[in-house]
């Protein structure tokens, strides 16, 4: 039998705020445990919250970004249920009506690299499948659902909530707590968004592009550091398998704790593979909530969270509505940076930039803003684009350095430029310039100048030089005249290499054709 | 209203409470009293009318973005019934 | 003179004047605490240096010239107000060491006035009950019938201020729980508008429903702490921004043309007859000031107990969630587990009537029965809202009896909580229409036993409902007797 994976993805959002949601505590991250705390986050008797008013801009903007509309009049609820790291005894969080709803994200999904959409079952075929899969060559998986490469499907966005994270519980490694936990209440009131998506992932690649594309809008908004591992952008997700062409969903288990790209993928994959072959076997998938271990790759299920879920939300009287008017929206919606997206549109309109090309520089907002520096230089934009893409990037990761703390600035690179532009140094120097102004950081001008890369064009001196070589070389210039041709590379970088690349490359090849006629 | 033992021992699991047999049962019959006196509620026809979460009309109550100094692991830590450095000390969470 | 017998404008007065001293009167309510506290229970904690030390201070800053009308009066707080640095176990034995590391506003407010703290009052466990009965710090007993309760769950509150054991003090009001001890120990009780106080540092039972309020020899000095406590407080998101008026300017002694309504729902068979004849006289005592009498309907009376207890029992069982036993409060000792150790911490911790609202509120909130209990008591809320908004149109003020009888027997009602609960029906509604309604003393029963006025005003109309409660007051002599003890 084939099986039909379903996916959907709750991604919790720390956002970027000085304090935390609810209290006025300091959201830095790994300082002493239990020292960024106040009786509001730690839930003391007669403590109550106050709402962070960065923490709704912030989730209009995320709503904004995401194509959501903007829930008019929405309420934070109790989530009610015990856990040393939830001080108050629940988490405060919206239920009924969460602050923004109903939106979307498109993904590009190129060509496949992992389990598909589709697995073959059978324990044999399903591996056979699988790895075919793997190699992106299997017609058996090819057939039915899967999109073709490149192209692009619409996520749904169920809604988006505001919520306040729970705290750190520590085991083993502190002396003391080997045979009990730590509660550091550091993070507990954190501001988080939750974003929920509809089902509509089918691949672990959808997943993961999913994941890339809002990863992408919440840093480049600026609402969220993205920092994984420090868990600023955790997921988890909820994952079934259906017999292919089933109008039903299967019965889907929760992952939780998955903490990178990598992880997603790996997850889920081993998560769909588990419930197929235990569909094989003639078992039946439960209900669960399933922890993902990095270091197997593996989920094992963690009941004893389970027993007994009935989280008796209730809106918190301790709380007053939120009400967001029109005025509030649109004021949000002006202030938004391009968004990705958008901006890829407009650099391969307006500058006529490949997909790729465009793909590339806006990868990251500080990029993008990079490029659009130096073209409002009036560099020529796809120069600018190749040096980005080549000569910057590479120094950039060599360096391991990010584009804010490039040496060059865009004024220098497109100085650079106008150099070659104008013939005054040749590409090849334009490199040599570059290393130079990466280290010293000083103008390509002055580098120019002082080490008298200037290119030399004038066919007097060149012509000099031309003559030493053949006279030098008359053996093959006898093999030349004879008829072979292809020595002329040789003596045009004889030439080159005598003039230490100085030599205008046009000229030199004028000049050499001439005289090897003879 | 009919309250059944196991009514009470769910919600008591819920609530994280422990009852004795004899509490059991004497909370099954009073909240079972208790809860057929409110059944009256049904009485009223209540389409259309929305409910109050608050008597007095509030909206939107906010604090600006400004982290101020926390109370301080001293004082955070001054109640707790056990600890160990600057954690809350609980028993091992069996999973 | 006794100092002890003196009100918070009266003592203000000897104070201003130097022939008392803020220690002198401390001196003399401590020594009175020591001689008759032991026959009344109305103090969980006495804070006897803190006192003396406050009115040192309060006596440098009279001598100072910068004296405030509460600077060196001996107040006492219910304990479910945080005081920082002093115990605060709101009445349970699971916050029976608990020291808060913070301090209410409310008492925060008093504090910049320079108030002498004498100690934290007893009260029914977490503010659920209405007799003090049960407090895990022993029972409170009535100063005008030591065999009868105080009424709850401001008992101490109302029983110290009967028994003049301190100036005044503050309770808390979710259900009548300031209005009908007021009413049972003859003294003056005020439970303002929802938001009118603010509810930070003030250990909360039922969110949506507590306000926090005076007990007073008089209904001058109710307006002298309402004006110092009223205000918005921007650490409580629903603490309102309406400007505080001159409380005290508002105590005309004129109610000529006051409109007051009477509600038929309110003056039923069942009323006891000493109860009903205080009514009768205090509106003959209004008519003949002046007032205008308007008979008026609150058709959903009959439902405010049942939708109280749902939706007050859904918010204390969320509310009382934080009492794990892990950051404060009570720990079992030997539990096996964390789950053990929550399930022992909570039920040694909590009495039977917390667990039993804890209980109820968890019911009524679980998956299947929201929509059938809570939301359903809800909607109900918004009909005896519009009852009140209605009723209102009609008149400024609303006259009730605060409790269908004088203070019950101890013992009487505790092995029958809903009869517990009905004795609230008059306090109720106020509570879940979030208006503002004064307890104010109109007389006793044959057997000596204060009763209550209680007179209802429109939101945030306290300046009506003291004006008219004083103006009551100033006919009558009830507020002057004493209870001997
Ligand atoms: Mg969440
Ligand atoms: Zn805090």
């Amino acid at each position: 039998m084939r099986f039909q994976p379903v996916i959907g993805l709750e991604v919790h959002v720390q956002l970027k705020t000085d304090s935390k949601i609810f209290c006025g505590c300091s959201t830095a991250f790994g300082s002493e445990p239990n020292s960024q705390t106040c009786p509001v986050c730690l839930g003391l008797p007669g403590a109550l919250p106050v709402l962070n008013k960065k923490v709704v801009e912030f989730a209009i903007k995320a709503g904004l970004s995401t194509n959501c509309s903007i829930t008019p009049r929405s309420v934070f609820a109790r989530k009610n249920y015990f856990y040393p790291d939830l001080p108050k005894g629940y988490q405060i969080s919206q239920f009924e009506d969460p602050v923004c709803q109903h939106g979307w994200l498109d993904i590009t999904i190129t060509a496949p690299n992992s389990i598909s959409d589709v697995c073959q079952g059978g324990k044999e075929e399903a591996t056979e499948a699988y790895s075919s899969v793997r190699r992106g060559d299997s017609d058996e998986a090819n057939d039915g659902k899967r999109p073709k490469a490149d192209s692009v499907k619409r996520i749904g966005i169920t809604r988006i909530h505001m919520e306040e994270d729970a705290g750190k519980l520590v085991h083993g490694d502190v002396s003391g707590l080997e045979e009990c936990s730590g509660v550091d209440l550091n993070r507990s009131c954190t501001p988080l968004l939750e974003v929920v998506s509809e089902p509509d992932l089918r691949s672990s690649d959808e997943a993961v592009a999913y994941l890339k594309q809002l990863h992408g809008i919440v840093t480049w908004l600026g609402i969220c550091d993205g920092n994984m591992e420090e868990g600023s952008f955790r997921c988890d997700a909820n994952v079934s398998v259906m017999p292919v062409g089933a109008e039903k969903f299967g019965t889907r288990a929760e992952i939780k704790n998955i903490n990178s790209f990598k992880f997603v993928k790996q997850a889920i994959e081993y998560e769909i593979r588990r419930q197929i072959d235990l569909i094989e076997d003639g078992g039946t998938i439960v209900q669960e909530t399933r922890l993902f271990d990095p270091d197997s790759g593996t989920t094992r299920s963690m009941r004893s969270k389970e027993e007994a879920h009935d989280y008796r939300y209730f809106p918190d009287p301790d709380l007053v509505p939120l009400v967001i008017d029109e005025a509030w929206v649109e004021r949000t919606r002006g202030a938004l940076p391009e968004l990705p997206e958008q901006r890829r549109q407009r650099f391969m309109t307006a500058f006529a930039l490949s997909a790729y090309d465009a793909e590339v520089l806006t990868a990251s907002r500080e990029l993008a803003e990079y490029f659009e520096a130096c073209v409002a230089l009036q560099a020529n934009a796809k120069a600018v684009s190749n040096w980005i893409m080549g000569e910057i990037t590479r120094n950039l990761n060599d360096s391991g350095t990010t584009i804010d703390s490039c040496p060059v600035t865009p004024r220098m690179l497109v100085e650079l430029l106008k150099l070659i532009e104008g013939g005054t140094i040749s590409g090849k120097i334009a490199k040599t310039v570059f290393d130079e102004m990466w280290s010293s950081g000083e103008e390509p001008a002055a580098i120019v100048r002082e080490q008298g890369l200037v290119q030399v064009s004038d066919s007097g001196a060149i012509e000099a030089i031309i003559d030493e070589i053949l006279a030098r070389e008359a053996g093959q210039v006898q093999e030349y005249r004879s008829g072979k041709d292809k020595l002329f590379g040789f003596f045009v970088g004889q030439v080159m290499k005598a003039s230490k690349g100085k030599a205008n490359p046009a000229v030199v090849n004028e000049l050499l054709l001439g005289k090897l006629k003879g | 209203m009919k309250i059944s033992v196991a009514d009470v021992e769910h919600v008591a699991q819920l609530a994280r409470l422990e009852l004795s047999e004899d509490e059991k049962s004497l909370f099954a019959g009073q909240m079972g009293a208790i809860l057929g006196y409110v059944e009256k509620l049904k009485e009223l026809n209540t389409e259309g009318i929305l409910p109050t979460f608050h008597a007095v009309p509030m909206e939107n109550a906010f604090r600006e973005d400004l982290a101020c100094p926390s109370i301080g692991v001293a004082k955070a830590l001054a109640n707790a019934p056990d600890r160990v450095e600057s954690f809350y000390r609980v028993p091992k969470i069996i999973e | 003179m006794d100092i002890c017998d003196l009100s918070i404008h009266e003592l203000h007065r000897k104070l201003k004047s130097k022939e008392v001293s803020s220690v002198e009167a401390t001196r003399a309510m401590l020594s009175r605490i020591e001689t008759v506290e032991p026959r009344i229970g109305s103090f969980i904690t006495v804070t006897h240096e803190q006192a003396l030390a406050d009115a040192e201070a309060a006596d440098k800053r009279i001598a100072a010239g910068e004296m405030d009308v509460l600077t060196g009066i001996p107040l006492a707080l219910k304990d479910i107000f945080l005081t920082e640095g002093v115990r605060t176990t709101c009445g349970s034995r699971i916050l029976k060491d608990f020291v808060p590391p913070y301090s209410a506003t409310a008492y925060e407010k008093l504090k910049e006035q320079g108030v002498v703290l004498l100690g934290k009052l007893n009260q029914d466990e977490f503010a659920m009950g209405s007799s003090n009965e049960s407090s895990a710090f022993g029972i409170t007993r009535n100063p005008w019938d030591t065999n009868r309760i105080p009424g709850g769950s401001s008992g101490g509150s109302a029983a110290a201020v009967a028994a003049r054991l301190a100036t005044a003090t503050l309770g808390t009001d979710t259900g009548g729980s300031i209005r009908q001890p007021a009413s049972h120990c003859g003294c003056v009780g005020l439970k303002p508008t929802y938001g009118r106080v603010s509810r930070y540092g003030v250990i909360a039972y039922a969110s949506s429903l507590d306000q926090v309020g005076p007990l007073t020899r008089n209904v001058t000095d109710s307006a002298i702490l309402l004006g110092a406590l009223a205000g918005h407080d921007p650490k409580d998101s629903t603490s309102v921004n309406t400007p505080v008026p001159d409380y005290c300017a508002a105590l005309t002694g004129d109610v000529k043309g006051l409109r007051i309504g009477l509600p038929t729902e309110y003056f039923i068979a069942g009323l006891d007859r000493d109860v009903q004849a205080a009514m009768n006289s205090a509106i003959a005592t209004y008519r003949s000031l002046g007032a205008e009498f308007v008979d008026i309907t609150l058709p959903h009376t009959d439902y405010a107990v049942a939708t109280y207890y749902l939706i007050a029992t859904a918010e204390a069982s969320s509310n009382l969630a934080r009492y794990d036993g892990v950051r404060f409060g009570h720990r079992a000792a030997d539990a096996a587990n964390l789950l053990d150790m929550y399930v022992k911490s909570r039920s040694q911790g909590f009495g039977a009537e917390v667990k039993r609202r804890i209980m109820l509120g968890t019911y009524a909130l679980s998956s299947g029965y929201y929509d059938a209990y809570y939301v359903k008591a809800q909607k109900v809320r918004t009909l005896i809202m519009q009852d009140f908004t209605m009723a209102f149109a009609g008149v400024d003020v609303i006259l009730t009896p605060v409790a269908p009888t004088p203070a019950f027997k101890i013992g009487e009602k505790v092995n029958d909580p809903l009869q517990m609960y009905l004795s609230d029906i008059f306090t109720i509604p106020v509570n879940l229409a979030g208006t503002c309604a004064l307890s104010v003393p109109a007389g006793f029963s044959a057997s000596g036993l204060p009763i209550g006025l209680q007179l209802i005003g429109k939101p945030f109309g306290e300046e009506t409902v003291l004006r008219a409660a004083h103006a009551f007051e100033q006919a009558t002599e009830w507020h002057t007797r004493k209870a001997v003890i």
